[in-house]
């Protein structure tokens, strides 16, 4: 599904990335954790190319996204991204917000835009807002929109940058609750947080980045109880 | 102090001929200063250094001189190249537009530019192009952040349009300088002209306004 080579990003003469190679199957859900300053969330911004790719490939579902002749916004269609800030779209209306890319990227009709986007927004129990402005919502109702705005295009792959950073500690159970049911839909994703529990429940694999790269993999279980690395010890005995 | 009011009344025809005037070339900088000012702003803001060049020094040039140099340049030396003998309404429009391009450019470019970069990425994120993006995210956004500094410079131009009287393009401070020259009266015209442009001005200060809270609330 995703396939990352030798992948290195710099800013100007700070590398960030330095050399990661990663192997994404369909239906997995990765959890990349890490010290902030370790380079997740420009290694996450690196799949649908929000960063630049400064070294290495990175192949998804089959198309090397560093490649000039690929056209990425192809590739975005089937890559929904999930912001630390929601990023929703503030003159929009909630409803508006789920169906604008699908009607003017995909050409769907704006009637079946908006009942796919109805049902999504009901998945996420936002149903009764669908009229309402991002300004009037909640962080974690925002967030969820952000969810179901991703899903309206039907992506093969979700990926999550800090979903639940910039919420206030009562609303990140809604939203993990949300990304759970997604996970137990089969679909892929990658996901960047600092939610262990949600790491050792959902993911399938647990990546610990440091210092721009990725250093030690395991099974959640695993790594969380017999981290193998200095630096994967030293972090956990942080945050757990 | 005597008033004279019917020097006011005796020109009051070539006045209201200036104030239609004024409105036209006013109207014309705005329209024409919003289509080349929207693509010097985009031109500014291009991540080519080569491209951005131009666009840089066009804002430069012509936010950096005085407009009455522009006028005058623009009449006596540019017009004539291409209309013999130079028509002073074409010249006032051509730089009034011009100058006004330069002043549009910047009011678009900061615009754009306080719209938060979350936005473009989630937009681009859904797979739209950045033309999508822009037209669909960022300008709707962008325009009403615009709409109080764009009512500056309209006020500005459209006192601005006054210069060309300098060219005889028969505007309103024309007819102002011809009433003083005639009666070799300096209170009654000027008032009068002041007073015309307090009523545009104001009249457009109301419109914007109208047009920023019909924005909020949409």
């Amino acid at each position: 599904m995703i396939s990352v080579k030798h992948l290195k990003k710099s800013f100007g003469d700070n590398e960030v990335l330095k050399d990661i190679s990663l192997d994404v199957k369909p239906q997995e859900v990765v959890v990349v954790i890490g010290p902030s300053g370790s380079g997740k969330s420009t290694f996450i911004r690196c799949l649908n190319l929000l960063e630049s790719v400064t070294g290495g490939h990175v192949y998804v579902t089959g198309k090397d996204l560093t490649d000039k002749k690929t056209n990425i916004n192809e590739i975005r269609k089937n890559v929904g991204m999930v912001f630390q800030h929601f990023n929703l779209f503030p003159h929009k209306t909630i409803l508006e917000n789920v169906t604008l890319a699908p009607i003017n990227v995909k050409g769907v009709k704006k009637q079946e835009a908006e009942q796919k986007a109805l049902a999504l927004l009901k998945k996420v129990g936002l149903a009764e807002k669908a009229s309402a402005y991002p300004d009037s919502l909640s962080g974690g109702q925002k967030q969820r929109v952000a969810i179901a705005r991703a899903l309206a295009m039907e992506p093969k792959i979700m990926l999550f940058d800090e979903p639940t950073s910039a919420l206030d500690p009562e609303m990140v159970g809604e939203v993990l609750e949300v990304m759970k049911q997604l996970a137990k839909d089969g679909m892929t994703m990658i996901v960047v947080t600092h939610e262990m529990g949600f790491a050792r429940e959902v993911g399938d694999r647990v990546i610990f980045m440091d210092n721009g790269y990725i250093m030690e993999e395991n099974e959640p279980a695993a790594l969380f109880s017999n981290p193998q690395h200095e630096r994967t010890k030293a972090f956990l005995s942080k945050v757990l | 102090m005597d008033f004279r009011t019917d020097i006011i009344v005796d020109y009051m025809p070539f006045f209201i001929k200036g104030t239609l005037l004024t409105l036209g070339l006013s109207l014309a900088g705005i329209f024409i200063g919003l289509i080349l000012g929207l693509i010097i702003g985009l031109g500014k803001m291009s991540t080519n250094a080569w491209i951005r060049f131009p666009f840089v020094w066009y804002v430069n040039i012509f936010r950096g001189t005085p407009l009455l140099v522009q006028i005058l340049l623009i009449h006596f030396g540019v017009v004539p190249l291409f209309m013999s003998p130079s028509n002073p309404i074409v010249s006032a429009i051509i730089a009034l537009s011009l100058n006004a391009a330069a002043y549009i450019a910047e009011i678009f470019r900061a615009g754009i530019q306080s719209i938060d970069k979350g936005q473009m990425e989630a937009a681009r994120s859904l797979g739209m192009s950045h033309i999508q993006a822009m037209k669909l995210v960022i300008l709707p956004q962008a325009v009403k952040r615009m709409i109080p500094p764009l009512g500056n410079e309209f006020i500005v131009l459209l006192k601005d349009s006054s210069l060309a009287a300098i060219i005889a393009a028969p505007e309103l401070m024309y007819w102002g300088r011809a009433a003083q020259g005639q009666y070799i009266r300096v209170w009654e015209p000027y008032i009068t002209v002041a007073v015309i442009y307090l009523m545009l001005t104001l009249s457009l200060t109301y419109l914007m306004n109208y047009i920023e809270r019909r924005m909020k609330t949409e």
